[in-house]
């Protein structure tokens, strides 16, 4: 009996372990995320100001909010940063990726190089930025003083163009990241298509277009979810390069939500900026990723 | 009866430290977080770790710097959040006043009564560690932020004496414009911007105006022509900066002063560490004096360490704490470095230089006139979101983005939403 | 170097060659400027900064700042430089790469091999747990870790760590494992052979290059965090970007620029060191599996 007892346990626990082995990670996402977010829509409609407090004002926060021209600054911010990080990322990405598998001489060392920006972290670089960026001392400066006196750079300066500066430096950080995962996607095609292709006399700009960009999709996807993820995420950036100026000219939402949570006192307003940016992130994300893993079965 | 014991031994604690005998067993330490990180100040900070350790009391340091002290705010919510709080936390204006409203403090006033503190403490300084009567942090320094900072050999260069007037002052600036000499070294932060005007919406509205519309939010007087005339004055300022003054460091603008690329900088008292630190002599190589028509005000800011409740009543660490930072020789000791003026209005000014010195006196004088206010930019007029709230105004005003008129309509607008 | 080694279909001209070749060392500079605005700067002394060359090569070459940032410059109130949060960091990166990559592993497992009802939507939940901002989780994070007694301790931090590091971990993984032939597991699976066993013996010999990725993800995020170290760190568990960070941002003072600059290439130090040793396998280990359908 026990012996019975225990096989029928074992292919029992067999058939919970995989699910035994994924739940704690389940119930840590579940919990500190999921959860998280739920108390945080919850503070939206609360008059948290120092800490979380509990008083319901309905859709107050929101409504200051929506007065708020910084929070219209940093809303368009991030439209044009968005647009242009990820757009910039990937194409750059994936041209010095063909161009790095034309069996180029010193692959490796041009590919640590090109990827190395991904290890620093900016609480530093941003300030090399800066001083590269600043008309006084950096580019401008060495450019003049070489002889070229009509050279002019001043972007970071600049209220209408500081925003630019932000998606300099953030290319510079993760394009080379983005290159990898396209040379990889690249080195994972079967060359007898490509060979085969080429018999038929395709032209190289062919085979690129209808052939291996194509093929790339995966890769397109892990780009695509990891460079929105920064896009959202840019802070420590911004705050080392230009802190939000000139003005305001360079807030973003995350530097939006952190100043209002925690250097203004108006948790309530901050929780309210979260939310409304956690539901652009499901709207754009949830239909994406949901065509894109759907089709794998 | 326990609870009574404890004060018992803060008070006889706290008492031996001014007698200046190393007594206390001191079985805990205090951990404390702050953002003094750069060397002077850091080794300011040192003279009383060596205090309360000669006294058997443990130091855990837990410094965080970044935007002045922002980001040690952050991490203390978190901190205070776990219910794991600090016991002593550098804090500014309105913050200690917040977290005493949520109850985390402790009462000092065994410490403060023994020690005579209401006595030594100017009253303005005292709205900010005395909240409903109890004495919940001790003040380290006062800050004043009120000063214009010049280059003596450029301004003997150019015939300008110290200008008394804002007339004069704009009569320097052309000059110094026409001599091809950047007339003001400023740095484009939204603080910097908030520093000087402070010391301009000062010198147009007066201290009752002043009072009227940064410590009470008049919206007529925020509203008001005087504050539209405030605004026209930073236009002039910002129109007598160079093209490169945006997202400066204060250091960076002070610098440009001290080698004479610049004649004047606004800045608060701890530009002349700068000037010290780079051989200059207070009356030779520089000049302080108060920004032109605020000569007898004082606008302020203090730092200070708030004491965290631990749990009922000061501990022990907390009262020696306490009474270490508000003891002269540390006044005195720190302040020199820190290029401020003590917290207490009765330290000998021997050791400061004539900055020092000056400071001193004008922070008595202001302190008995009724003319020591908290700065606005520095968060001793309103709460944080107010104070922010601002700062956006002032810096879309500065950076071009709203004239005098616009600016004024949108101080208002921010401040009710702020509120 | 057998990644650099594959072999491409494509063949170019003569012409598009230099081009390709001109492009990539243009870019080669374009990576290493502000590397090169942070070593110049580090070797020289600071009146040569302040005196406005930054961009220029040092006139007197010092090692002063490298020796300052590591042990004598002022972090706290004692002089100390970075070198005691160094170990710090290592206490605490350690222990959370190890973590979360063995838990991305065995649920990138669980999701390829062993797929259940509503497995997709499992995964999507922990994929869309990557995009939550980190400024909206720090109060309740920090409520939490105090009542679970985590607050101010390293452990705390490992915690906070896995938790947001597990998505990516279990993204990189469930690529890879999705395209390793299914019959080998089921064919193990007849011989009898267990969950785990089939993990040990079967995945995990062949899981090196996806491991190196996200170890290399991994660790580059958890060492450069700030926030989340300086928020729930005790006084002696702050990490290195926590220090890094007090001797950049001091607030009134001088700011010793070429001591910064020295400190912030020693904080990032291991990392860099990662992405050279590792940076080989990092291609392959992307090419393996992670951008794979």
């Amino acid at each position: 009996m026990a012996l019975s007892a225990n096989a029928d346990f074992k292919t029992r626990l067999q058939a919970w372990l995989p699910k035994l082995v994924l739940s704690p990670s389940l119930a840590m996402v579940l919990v500190f995320v999921y959860g998280f977010i739920l108390f945080s829509v919850y503070l939206s409609f609360t008059d948290s100001r120092l800490l979380p407090s509990f008083g319901w004002v309905g859709w107050e926060n929101y409504s200051k909010l929506w007065r708020l021209s910084h929070w219209e600054t940093s809303i368009t911010n991030m439209g044009i940063f968005a647009a242009l990080y990820i757009g910039i990322c990937t194409v750059l990405g994936l041209g010095l990726a063909i161009f790095l598998d034309q069996k180029i001489r010193g692959e490796g060392f041009i590919r640590t190089i090109y990827l190395y920006p991904m290890a620093l972290s900016f609480i530093v670089t941003g300030t090399a930025w800066k001083w590269f960026l600043d008309p006084g001392i950096g580019l401008e400066n060495v450019m003049q003083s070489w002889g070229w006196t009509s050279f002019e750079f001043d972007w970071i300066k600049n209220r209408d163009f500081a925003i630019y500066t932000v998606v300099l430096a953030a290319v510079w950080q993760t394009s080379g990241f983005v290159m990898a995962m396209f040379l990889a996607g690249l080195r994972g095609i079967d060359n007898e298509i490509l060979k085969a292709a080429q018999m038929d006399g395709a032209s190289n700009w062919n085979l690129y277009r209808r052939i291996i960009i194509p093929q790339l999709r995966p890769a397109f996807l892990s780009a695509f979810v990891i460079l929105s993820h920064l896009a959202i995420k840019t802070f420590d950036l911004v705050i080392a390069l230009t802190g939000g100026g000139p003005g305001r000219a360079t807030e973003l939402p995350a530097t939006f939500m952190y100043s209002y949570t925690f250097s203004r006192n108006q948790m309530g307003i901050g929780a309210a900026s979260a939310t409304i940016m956690l539901m652009t992130i499901a709207a754009i994300m949830i239909p994406y990723l949901y065509a894109e893993l759907r089709e794998k079965k | 009866m326990r609870s009574f014991l404890k004060t018992k031994t803060a008070i006889a604690l706290a008492l031996s430290v001014t007698a200046g005998t190393a007594s206390a067993d001191g079985h805990g330490g205090v951990e404390v977080l702050h953002w003094w990180t750069s060397g002077g100040e850091a080794a300011a900070l040192n003279v009383l770790k060596d205090d309360l350790e000669s006294q058997g009391i443990g130091w855990t340091d837990m410094p965080v710097a970044g935007g002045g002290g922002e980001q040690a705010m952050t991490v203390l919510r978190a901190r205070v959040t776990a219910g794991n709080a600090p016991t002593a936390v550098q804090g500014l204006g309105f913050d200690i006043i917040d977290w005493a409203k949520q109850g985390s403090l402790a009462n000092l006033n065994d410490v403060a009564a023994a020690e005579g503190w209401d006595d030594v403490v100017p009253a303005a300084l005292q709205q900010f560690a005395k909240v409903d009567g109890a004495w919940v942090s001790a003040p380290v320094n006062v800050h004043s932020t009120n000063w214009v900072w010049a280059n003596k050999a450029v301004l003997d260069a150019n015939g300008i004496a110290v200008p008394e007037t804002w007339d004069d002052f704009v009569a320097a600036l052309e000059t110094l414009s026409a001599a091809g000499i950047t007339p003001i070294a400023h740095g484009g932060q939204a603080w910097q911007e908030a520093t000087v005007f402070d010391a301009v919406a000062m010198s147009v509205l007066g201290p009752d105006g002043y009072k009227a519309a940064f410590i009470d939010l008049d919206p007529e007087v925020l509203g008001g022509d005087g504050m539209k005339e405030a605004f026209d004055r930073m236009g002039v300022i910002r129109a007598n900066v160079d093209d490169n003054f945006s997202g400066r460091d204060w250091n960076l603008a002070t610098a440009m002063v001290i080698n004479g690329e610049a004649g004047f900088q606004m800045m608060g008292d701890w530009a002349k560490g700068e000037f010290l630190n780079a051989d200059k002599v207070p009356g030779e190589d520089f000049l302080c004096f108060r920004f032109p028509g605020t000569s007898e005000q004082v606008t302020f800011n203090a730092d200070q360490f708030m004491m965290f409740d631990q749990g009922g009543d000061v501990s022990a660490e907390q009262a020696a704490l306490a009474s270490a930072i508000l003891s002269p020789s540390f006044q005195s000791a720190f302040n020199v470095v820190k290029g401020s003026v003590p917290a207490r209005t009765d330290v000998s000014d021997e050791a400061f230089d004539a900055c020092g010195q000056k400071g001193m006196a004008d922070l008595a004088a202001a302190a008995a006139s009724d003319n020591l206010f908290g700065s606005m930019a520095h968060g001793h007029a309103n709460e944080a979101s107010v104070k922010n709230a601002m700062y956006d105004v002032i810096t879309a005003h500065f950076n071009g983005e709203y004239d005098s008129e616009t600016a004024v309509v949108e101080l208002v607008d921010a401040v009710e939403i702020a509120q | 170097m057998s990644v650099a080694s594959q072999d491409t279909a494509i063949r170019t001209g003569r012409v598009m060659r230099t081009l390709i070749y001109l492009v990539l060392l243009l870019f080669t500079l374009f990576y290493m400027l502000p590397l090169y605005v942070m070593v110049v700067n580090s070797v020289k002394p600071l009146d040569e900064i302040t005196g406005g060359g930054m961009m220029n090569l040092p006139q007197v070459f010092t090692l002063e700042p490298w020796a300052k940032a590591w042990s004598s410059a002022q972090i706290g109130v004692e002089p100390t430089g970075l070198s005691p949060y160094f170990w710090n960091s290592i206490k605490m990166v350690v222990p959370a790469v190890a973590i979360s990559t063995v838990l991305g592993a065995l649920n990138g497992y669980v999701l390829t091999k062993w797929r259940f009802r509503y497995d997709t939507i499992v995964f999507g939940l922990i994929l869309f747990a990557c995009f939550i901002p980190f400024q909206i989780v720090l109060i309740p994070m920090a409520k939490m870790l105090g009542l679970m007694g985590l607050a101010g301790t390293t452990w705390g931090l490992v915690l906070v760590h896995v938790v947001y590091g597990v998505g990516f971990t279990t993204l990189y993984f469930r690529n890879y494992y999705a395209v390793f032939p299914t019959e080998l597991i089921r064919a193990a699976q007849i011989d009898g052979a267990g969950f785990f066993q089939i993990f040990w013996r079967i995945l995990l010999p062949s899981s090196g290059p996806i491991a190196v990725v996200s170890i290399i993800w991994q660790f580059t995020n958890i060492w450069n965090d700030f926030l989340f170290g300086a928020s729930f760190a005790g006084a002696d568990s702050q990490p290195m970007t926590v220090a890094l960070n007090n001797l950049v941002q001091a607030s009134h003072g001088v700011k010793e620029y070429n001591v910064h600059f020295a400190g912030a290439i020693l904080a990032a130090l291991p990392t860099l060191l990662v992405y050279i040793v590792a940076g080989r396998y990092f291609v392959r280990g992307l090419m393996a599996g992670s951008v794979k359908g």
